[in-house]
């Protein structure tokens, strides 16, 4: 009995509090182990999200959250065309949490930050002198400042480039071109097409330039064994304009100058390389508490508004006189903070020349004009016009994501050029796009793709007048065309041709072949003012590797200077 | 050169080298004595651990090597030899199927009727009185039956457009099946747009869940090459396997159309739909292809849903225009009989003179292509 009423007493002691007054939870629920908790959470959310980008799992779930809530998104495109489009205000919500506690995101919720740490954690193999070495701050970190000011000034002339690098976009882009498909081809062959990002796609989905994305985050990610958090402290243009914001951010890691004593082991695992042993770089700072973690002398906190100290300190730190209040200072360094990004006011310039120059080196390139654009640029329907669609793409690929068909394809250089690289554009040798599908216009988190009903799109009802949504204009090649060129019967662009009535007529014809045999051919026909462009007659011509009736960009009602027939101007 | 302070400094390093990490140990020449500067046991040991060493290693090099060689060189015939002389057997195996040799159809009835008639408007008593009319259900179905009911949803359009199968004629066709006892029923086709949604829009994926049947959507792992003895151009194609694993019964449910190329999509062009690979390449010879597909599968019966009539503009259509109600629905255990009463009745081509499919398969010996010399039953309800 005493035995048993021992051991009840026992284990009540576990639930009182610490030696040192913290709350009983507090020896194994670290701050840090919250935070590792809520970045598996966001990252799970990000894949979820994605993995619910598709057709028959689409219903009411806010497939594009995390591009929206991405702040750099809303004020890049804000630059670029002066308005805020749909959900993209949810980037307050960020850029109100880091005015409060600087860039928590980046270590929070971030995916792409999370993916960075979690690979650098699980290969690291340095000692605790090495990571101390690789976590100081190195001012070639200052180079995201620059890739910022060239992308946002480019974003004020109406080039948006953030998506080539900010770290939301790169991620979605990424799983939707190469870790998607990649996981289905395992899915498919293991059975499990329950899991699978793209069930009930009648074929694998393939991506144009698909390896050199892969390339890229395989190098980026790896990248993490040479450099702790190389993307995140290099190149993150989302990480840089958190970091500019931080400077005004009301809580910081203080350090504690009359307990520090300068040992340096806040630095093992700093994953913002920001200096927390000396003066903390708030625009570097990830608000990992790492560093309060490893402190041997509790000298680190998360404080609301501390002031630096510099000018308090009473005595000379090199003699060993230095008070703090009348506490003895034991560091040796006096400063504890340093606001802003570490860019000298003359590099800030030459980024800013840098930005004013590149926007006329991509917009002067052919591909991205009206004059000499590539014939196979064409976007998706409910797009904008080619310079309003380069003001607000974001080359992030969820609109490629979810199309159903797999026709939707990120541009290479030869369609876009740089300026338009990962952009969508329809590829009707790999898929057609569906005539009642209208989910890239769902999904487009900027409006680069206008969210467009299915009777906006083919022109019925109250759109009667406006007509169908033209991508583009079908062309026969009949030099290949087998009724045409060949002798033998076929149409199957007829056949498929979906709009009624039919954009493709034949011309019948009976004839007598080069063997005697008679046959009867239907040679086809467009009829320009019904096609639609949607290249179904392009994907299944059975001339495939260079089809008989193809596609092309020509007379898409998007653009008023890439049209092709003459219409009435009245109404206009 | 005295021997002792040798052997001191060979034990020495043996002994530290075993222990201690190579910067420690003594360096460069020292450090790698020759056999000829020890002397009497350690010499001994020393030669006895290299012969053991070397052995030790050639043994390996032997082994894999003459491995290597096996795999390699032994004739194909031989266990674990890799060999392949001419190329042939590294080439892609296919597992050839075949379908039931008589196909899936029961036993002929000398009393019940070939077509089975129903008109009406009530699609669920259309369905019951046209099968009915062919001899009831328990003709066709047993208890434990596996079917699969192929409908036709080749394209992305409500119903109402009639370029698909009418969903309420399928859930009235997979409850009838149900309620002979069948195990399960499994509705499947491979549509020309994204199954997915054909399936969704078609309002064909909600009939079949709803009734309790098993949808089936091709993936690039359902296909299997098929062998079709006899046939033109299917002799050995991809066909849509994997509903048909383990199946005993066949149900064909067609719309009534009109097509572009071959005049008339019913219940023999329906079976275009199980096919899989580079299938546009049939249009060069569409009637040869319908020909075959009526030899390829051989159904337990067929119903020809013409609840509405695709007249023009087929086989997509896409306006409403083009559709006209039909309130006829004909049960028939012969492909081509059925679609030739659907030519005459509901496209309204009588006189007009049959596609060329309908005379090829009959000159298989496939069916009859004069449905006015077969026996029919026709009843009119609701």
């Amino acid at each position: 009995m005493s035995e048993k009423k021992n051991k009840k007493v026992v284990r009540l002691k576990v639930l009182q509090p610490n030696r040192d007054g913290t709350p009983w939870y507090a020896r194994s629920l670290r701050i840090t182990k919250i935070r590792v908790i809520s970045q598996a959470f966001f990252f799970a959310l990000f894949m979820f999200l994605l993995w619910v980008t598709w057709f028959s799992r689409l219903g009411g779930y806010p497939a594009s959250l995390f591009l929206e809530l991405d702040p750099l998104v809303g004020f890049a495109t804000a630059l670029a065309t002066h308005t805020i489009y749909r959900h993209l205000w949810f980037g307050l919500i960020i850029l109100g949490v880091t005015l409060l506690f600087g860039r928590v995101f980046c270590n929070w919720m971030c995916p792409y930050g999370t993916l960075h740490q979690f690979v650098g954690w699980l290969f690291n193999i340095r000692g605790n002198k090495d990571n101390i070495d690789k976590n100081r701050y190195h001012s070639v970190y200052q180079l995201k400042y620059f890739i910022l000011a060239i992308f946002l000034i480019m974003a004020a002339f109406g080039s948006l480039q953030i998506g080539l690098l900010d770290p939301i976009c790169l991620l979605v882009r990424t799983v939707t071109v190469t870790v998607a498909p990649a996981m289905d081809l395992v899915a498919e062959d293991w059975g499990l097409t329950t899991i699978s990002f793209a069930p009930g796609a009648p074929e694998q989905r393939i991506f144009s330039g698909a390896w050199f994305v892969g390339l890229m985050i395989i190098g980026l990610v790896g990248m993490n064994l040479v450099i702790p958090r190389f993307f995140c402290r290099f190149l993150c243009p989302l990480g840089a304009f958190l970091g500019f914001l931080s400077r005004f951010a009301l809580w910081r890691i203080d350090r504690d100058v009359t307990k520090c004593t300068d040992c340096d082991l806040c630095l093992r695992r700093c994953e913002g390389a920001s200096d927390p042993q000396a003066a903390l770089r708030k625009s570097e700072c990830f608000v990992c508490f790492n560093c309060i973690d490893d402190c041997p002398e509790d000298a680190l906190s998360f404080r609301l508004a501390p002031l630096p100290i510099k000018d308090r300190i009473v005595g000379s730190i090199k003699k060993g006189t230095a008070t703090l209040f009348g506490k003895k200072v034991i560091s040796k360094v006096a400063e504890t903070e340093i606001k802003g990004p570490d860019v000298a006011r003359r590099r800030w310039v030459f980024a800013g020349i840098a930005g004013v120059m590149a926007y006329p080196f991509l917009r002067l390139s052919k591909a991205v004009n009206n004059r000499g654009f590539h014939e196979k640029a064409i976007r998706p329907p409910g797009s904008v016009a080619e310079e309003e669609f380069l003001e607000r793409c974001i080359k992030c690929d969820q609109c490629i994501n979810v199309c159903p068909t797999n026709v939707l394809q990120p541009s290479t250089l030869a369609e876009g050029g740089l300026e338009g690289l990962w952009t969508p554009v329809m590829d009707f040798s790999v898929g057609f796009c569906q005539l009642n599908c209208t989910l890239c216009t769902e999904v487009c988190p900027t409006g680069a793709i206008q969210k467009t009903s299915i009777a906006r799109k083919l022109g019925r009802g109250e759109y009667e007048k406006d007509g169908p949504i033209r991508v583009g204009t079908a062309f026969f090649n009949r030099g290949r065309c087998l009724p045409w060129s060949m002798e033998t019967p076929c149409v199957v662009c007829e056949e498929v041709c979906p709009v009624s009535p039919k954009a493709i007529g034949t011309y019948d014809e009976d004839i007598i072949r080069w063997d005697g045999t008679k046959v009867t051919l239907n040679k086809p026909y467009m009829r320009p003012e019904l096609c639609i462009g949607c290249g179904i007659c392009e994907r299944e011509c059975p001339v495939i590797d260079d089809a008989a009736v193809y596609v092309t960009a020509v007379g898409e009602t998007r653009s008023e200077d890439r049209t092709l027939l003459l219409k009435s101007h009245k109404d206009t | 050169m005295s021997d002792q302070p040798k052997n001191q400094s060979g034990e020495n390093r043996r002994s530290k080298s075993r222990t201690d990490s190579p910067v420690e140990a003594p360096s460069s020449v020292q450090a790698v004595p020759s056999a000829s500067e020890y002397t009497g046991d350690d010499e001994r040991q020393y030669t006895l651990a290299n012969r053991r060493r070397f052995l030790k290693q050639a043994g390996v090099a032997a082994g894999l090597a003459a491995g290597a060689a096996w795999t390699s060189l032994a004739p194909p015939s031989w266990p674990l030899s890799i060999r392949d002389p001419d190329g042939e057997r590294g080439k892609p195996k296919k597992d050839i199927l075949r379908l039931p040799e008589t196909g899936f159809a029961v036993d002929a009835s000398a009393t019940a009727p070939v077509l089975g008639v129903a008109r009406g408007n009530d699609v669920d008593a259309m369905v019951r009185a046209a099968i009915d009319n062919i001899g009831g259900i328990g003709r066709f179905i047993r208890r434990g039956d596996v079917v699969v009911i192929k409908p036709n949803v080749a394209f992305e359009r409500v119903a109402v457009l009639g370029a698909t199968s009418n969903p309420e004629v399928l859930q009235a066709l997979i409850r009838v099946v149900l309620s002979a006892g069948a195990d399960e029923v499994r509705v499947a086709d491979n549509p020309i747009e994204s199954p997915e949604a054909c399936f969704a829009r078609s309002g064909i994926r909600k009939a079949a869940l709803d009734a309790g049947a098993r949808l089936f959507l091709p993936t690039s792992g359902s296909f299997e090459t098929l062998h079709v003895p006899g046939a033109t151009w299917i002799e050995n194609w991809p066909f849509f396997w994997r509903p048909f694993r383990g199946a005993n019964k066949v149900i064909g449910i067609a719309p009534v159309k009109d097509h572009n190329l071959c005049r008339a999509s019913m219940t023999t062009k329906n079976w275009y739909g199980l096919l899989g690979g580079r299938r546009n390449q049939f249009h060069q010879d569409i009637h040869g292809i319908i020909s075959d597909l009526a030899l390829m599968l051989r159904p337990t019966f067929v119903l020809l849903d013409g609840s509405r009539v695709l007249f023009r503009s087929g086989p997509t259509g896409g306006s409403l225009a083009d559709v006209r109600p039909g309130q006829t629905i004909v049960a028939s255990t012969d492909t081509l009989a059925v679609d030739s009463f659907g030519w005459d009745d509901l496209l309204g081509r009588k006189g007009e003179e049959l596609p060329a499919y309908f005379a090829k398969a009959e000159k298989r010996g496939l069916g009859t292509t004069d449905w006015r010399s077969v026996s029919i039953k026709e009843t009119q309800v609701g």
